[in-house]
């Protein structure tokens, strides 16, 4: 480092910030051998080692239904919030409208309200729709909840957008609708694709409102893990732990290779 | 329904000049429709029914939850906790955030990493690691018994350490986040400005670096402690009945008692709350930069 | 730094630079600059963006380890000593004015680091701020300030604690033009008053020239050439300086020594070099060579006419006539296609005007010799 003045503090806070990394993925990680741990309780150092709990994970009904209805339920979300959301993101980046403040707080407002008042309150009268118990119940939920991140993604890629690259198009003669699909979209597709998954990842271990949105019947992985998390811990809750966080993990890299795709301007 | 603005061609130039609505902004209808109907709808519904249910209620509801010690206490548990989680998190968050601004851009994209997976990793898997971690046969006391450094498991969660340990964890890219923000919009300048003055390195923090991040740590701490009053799953898990918070009390009036209209009430009380601490950030710093940042690799 | 501790190095010059240089893993920024600053001086280091020049600046404000050399600040080695400890005032490019505090406690900050009394700082920040006629302006925040006002508050902020030296990197960068003319001439007079020692950076020549007292030309992180603002118009040592300062009539040709002078040729001309320039520039016979000569010292006059005998002529042609207003500029092409320019005070003499075939002259000793082979350049 050339500022050596600075040097003693630096290796100070250097020293702190690998223990905070530790503390935020240290617990995570440590979940990963207990998944492939021979014994039949969760024991640290694992005495031996056995792929039983992978098996019993991808294999036993309650959690591969478990497994496919997550999935489903998030692929859903992330296609209604991605078109909503991008729509809104056009909507308020573009917009001119009275209380547009207020707009942008309801969109933004999902992230914010306590969860456990958002699952109450869509129980009680999703309920008297009908539609809890099912994956469209969830995945309107889940959406309202991923809506605000495709939004926030969007409108990111949307205001580094130059304008004037619209104007030249409309100048060369393109309508309002091929400006949009030739030029616009291309550009803010990244942002788009980024909120795809974000919105992805929001459902995929969302597990308050799922407790209050599904039945015995229509249970998603977390509801599951909640459910065994709270009675007797066996090794495969690790194994289905980590399942889960590999599928986070790889679709957040994703998210992020995709977010380097946004053309430069 | 159409724009009027637009409806007219003499009207149409207007909307590029004055008109109060353009084009544009209809594309946000149906979202906010959406939102409107499956989210907000239902929060206003249970907002009326806190007075409502019973029949004829009125503040009934209210008045029974503030007339009960123990569901008063409830209440202070809740803040409590989210205090000390707050705290923790700018204890541990502050100097994270000021390490990112004095890296390398690459090491600090690297340090942003380590907080942004463990935000977009399931709250219930790191809840669960914890458990893994500080039960009575988890791994520090295993390690511990078999390195002969104690007699006996220690107590290390169903009490509020657990529940502060797993909180501030799960809480810290809340924290880091909105600290980054502000730190790396601090000119490097002015600390080796305030060294060319004649201030030694910790006199040019105290006196420059840290009253310009100052804003941070209010949004950060604002954000941390709003999320901290309401989380469900981590007290739950780690926690004894002691450590329940507002949000596992609403559940369990929801789940084993069905007592709607407390629960609505108390949903009403945190969700005032919630608001009231958030309408203080946002005077710091707006909300969207921070999720942005949540959703942003540098 | 107590005046006991001024008194005793006050013999010795107020910096002083050995073989300092900056190797960033595998860029050298600053290769080997030595350099001593008198008392009291005003020096201008002058040269295009990635010379060096900020880098040898941030080095000896110590915000910068260098790589090897020494720097010694008043007679002592400072190379090692903390930015805090060095007791040297800096003007920084954005002026890094401390947006939380006002005009007044930014002044005061350096005072209160060094435990001044709390009447004497109140007395210092006035007298400060009335310096740069900023009195009255105290309780306002940086933002409230004009640019202009905030330069004048990081100038009085670094001249408070009577440094030993006052660091300037590019201090009117920002600021357009008239503003940075008037406080050109702001900046000299008030470091004149406190018999400050200043280092000036600028990529500005016009500002360099007007203000220092000597001007080190950088050049790929060394000192090209050093000297008052005349030595280097006038007798640049390099196409480089030649270049850099001023505006400049470029013959390149081959070189013959005859005697102590000697001649450059190309194609069909040649051309006497006088003995000064060959005394400055002792090159090999038959090396690849340049004559300098500044526009206005260029005669014109047109081909049918006498030469003025004595000097020296190439033929071109007009190609541009620019009205500056006291001046007439005209560009110009010689035969060979090579670009030329002259300046004259707009007065008496026969104007030109485009496609003129014309013979430009000039005296002997009004052209520099400077080396043209490829090493060089």
């Amino acid at each position: 480092m050339t500022e050596s003045w600075r040097r003693p503090n630096r290796l100070l806070l250097a020293g702190l910030g690998l223990l905070t990394i530790f503390f935020l993925i240290g617990p995570s990680l440590i979940v990963i051998p207990m998944g492939f741990s021979s014994s039949k309780i969760l024991e640290f150092p694992p005495p031996g080692w056995s792929l039983e709990w992978y098996q019993k994970a991808l294999t036993d009904p309650s959690w591969t239904s478990g497994f496919v209805n997550s999935f489903q339920v998030a692929v859903v979300t992330a296609i209604v919030s991605a078109i909503l959301g991008t729509l809104a993101a056009m909507g308020l980046v573009r917009g001119r409208f009275p209380g547009k403040d207020l707009v942008n707080a309801v969109i933004l407002s999902p992230l914010i309200v306590p969860v456990i008042i958002i699952a109450i309150g869509m129980f009680a009268i999703y309920v008297r729709w009908k539609i809890t118990g099912s994956l469209v119940g969830l995945a309107i939920a889940h959406s309202a909840l991923a809506i605000p991140f495709v939004v926030v993604s969007v409108s990111t890629s949307l205001r580094t957008i130059d304008r004037n690259l619209e104007l030249a198009a409309q100048n060369l003669g393109a309508d309002p609708i091929r400006t949009f699909t030739r030029i616009t979209l291309p550009l803010i597709l990244p942002g788009v694709l980024a909120g795809f998954l974000f919105a992805f990842l929001t459902s995929w271990d969302e597990v308050v409102v799922a407790i209050f949105l599904t039945t015995a019947k229509f249970r998603t992985l977390p509801v599951e893990m909640w459910e065994q998390v709270r009675q007797v811990v066996d090794p495969t809750v690790a194994a289905v732990a980590t399942i889960v966080l590999a599928v986070t993990t790889t679709v957040l890299l994703l998210a992020f290779v995709v977010r380097r795709q946004a053309p430069v301007t | 329904m159409t724009a009027p603005a637009t409806s007219a061609p003499g009207a149409s130039r207007r909307s590029r000049g004055g008109s109060l609505i353009n084009g544009w902004a209809w594309l946000a209808l149906p979202t906010v429709v959406f939102l409107v109907v499956f989210f907000i709808a239902p929060l206003i519904l249970m907002s009326i029914r806190s007075v409502t249910d019973p029949p004829g209620a009125g503040v009934a509801n209210y008045r029974e939850f503030f007339s009960s010690e123990a569901d008063v206490r409830v209440l202070g548990t809740t803040f409590y906790i989210a205090t000390i989680s707050t705290l923790v998190c700018l204890l541990v968050g502050y100097p994270y955030a000021y390490l990112m601004t004095i890296v390398s851009p690459r090491v600090s994209g690297l340090l942003l990493i380590f907080v942004l997976v463990p935000f977009w990793s399931s709250l219930l898997v790191r809840t669960f690691a914890w458990e893994v971690l500080l039960r009575d046969t988890g791994i520090v006391n295993s390690l511990l018994l078999s390195w002969g450094l104690i007699g006996a498991p220690l107590t290390l969660m169903r009490n509020t350490l657990g529940v502060i340990l797993g909180m501030s964890q799960i809480l810290l890219p809340f924290m880091v986040l909105p600290l980054f923000t502000v730190m790396r919009r601090i000119d490097p300048e002015l600390t080796r400005a305030a060294a060319n003055l004649g201030a030694p390195p910790f006199a040019a923090f105290r006196r420059v670096f840290l009253p310009l991040s100052l804003p941070g740590v209010v949004a950060g701490s604002l954000l941390v402690f709003v999320l901290a009053l309401g989380f469900y799953i981590t007290p739950t898990i780690l926690g004894s009945p002691r450590e329940t918070m507002i949000s596992r009390f609403i559940a369990d009036q929801v789940q084993t008692r069905l007592n709607w209209g407390l629960a609505s009430a108390m949903a009403v009380i945190l969700m005032a709350l919630t608001f009231l601490a958030l309408i203080a950030a946002s005077r710091v710093v707006r909300l969207r930069d921070v999720y942005g940042s949540l959703e942003d690799e540098t | 730094m107590t005046t006991v501790d001024r008194l005793a190095t006050s013999g010795a010059p107020a910096l002083i630079l050995r073989g300092l240089a900056k190797h960033y893993r595998d860029v050298v920024a600053v290769d080997g600059v030595d350099l001593e600053v008198r008392r009291g001086e005003f020096l201008t280091l002058l040269g295009p963006s990635g010379s060096g020049k900020t880098t040898t600046l941030r080095m000896i404000a110590g915000f910068t380890l260098q790589t090897a050399g020494t720097i010694e600040i008043g007679g002592v080695d400072m190379s090692r000593v903390p930015p805090y400890r060095r007791d040297v005032g800096m003007v920084f490019q954005n002026y890094a004015l401390f947006p939380h505090m006002t005009a007044a406690q930014n002044v005061a900050f350096p005072l209160q680091m060094r435990r001044l009394a709390r009447d004497e700082i109140r007395r210092q920040v006035a007298a400060a701020l009335e310096l740069v006629k900023l009195a009255g302006h105290g309780e306002r925040y940086p933002r409230q300030l004009s640019g202009g006002q905030q330069q004048r508050v990081a100038l009085a902020r670094a001249v408070v604690f009577q440094p030993r030296l006052l660091l300037m990197d590019e201090p009117l960068g920002a600021l357009d033009k008239k503003l940075r003319e008037a406080l050109q001439l702001e900046i000299m007079h008030i470091s004149r008053e406190l018999g400050a020692t200043v280092i000036y950076v600028t990529h500005d020549q016009e500002e360099a020239l007007v203000m220092s007292d000597r001007i080190a030309i950088f050049r790929d992180g060394r000192i090209e050439q050093m000297g008052s603002g005349e030595d280097l118009y006038d007798r640049p040592i390099s196409l480089f300086v030649a270049d850099f300062i001023g505006e400049s009539n470029i013959l390149r040709g081959k070189f013959e020594r005859d005697g102590a002078g000697g001649w450059l040729t190309r194609e069909a001309w040649r051309w006497r070099v006088g003995e000064a320039a060959v005394e400055r520039a002792p090159l090999a016979d038959g090396s690849a060579a340049a004559l300098i000569v500044r526009p206005e010292r260029l005669g014109i006059a047109g081909t049918e006419d006498d030469a003025v005998s004595g000097s020296n002529q190439v033929e071109a042609t007009v190609r541009d006539v620019l009205y500056l207003g006291s001046m007439r500029k005209y560009e110009l092409r010689l035969t060979d296609g090579q670009a030329a320019v002259v300046r004259q005070p707009v007065g008496g003499e026969r104007g030109w005007t485009d496609g003129d075939r014309v013979r430009l002259s000039w005296a002997v000793d009004d052209a520099v010799l400077v080396d043209a082979s490829e090493a060089s350049t």
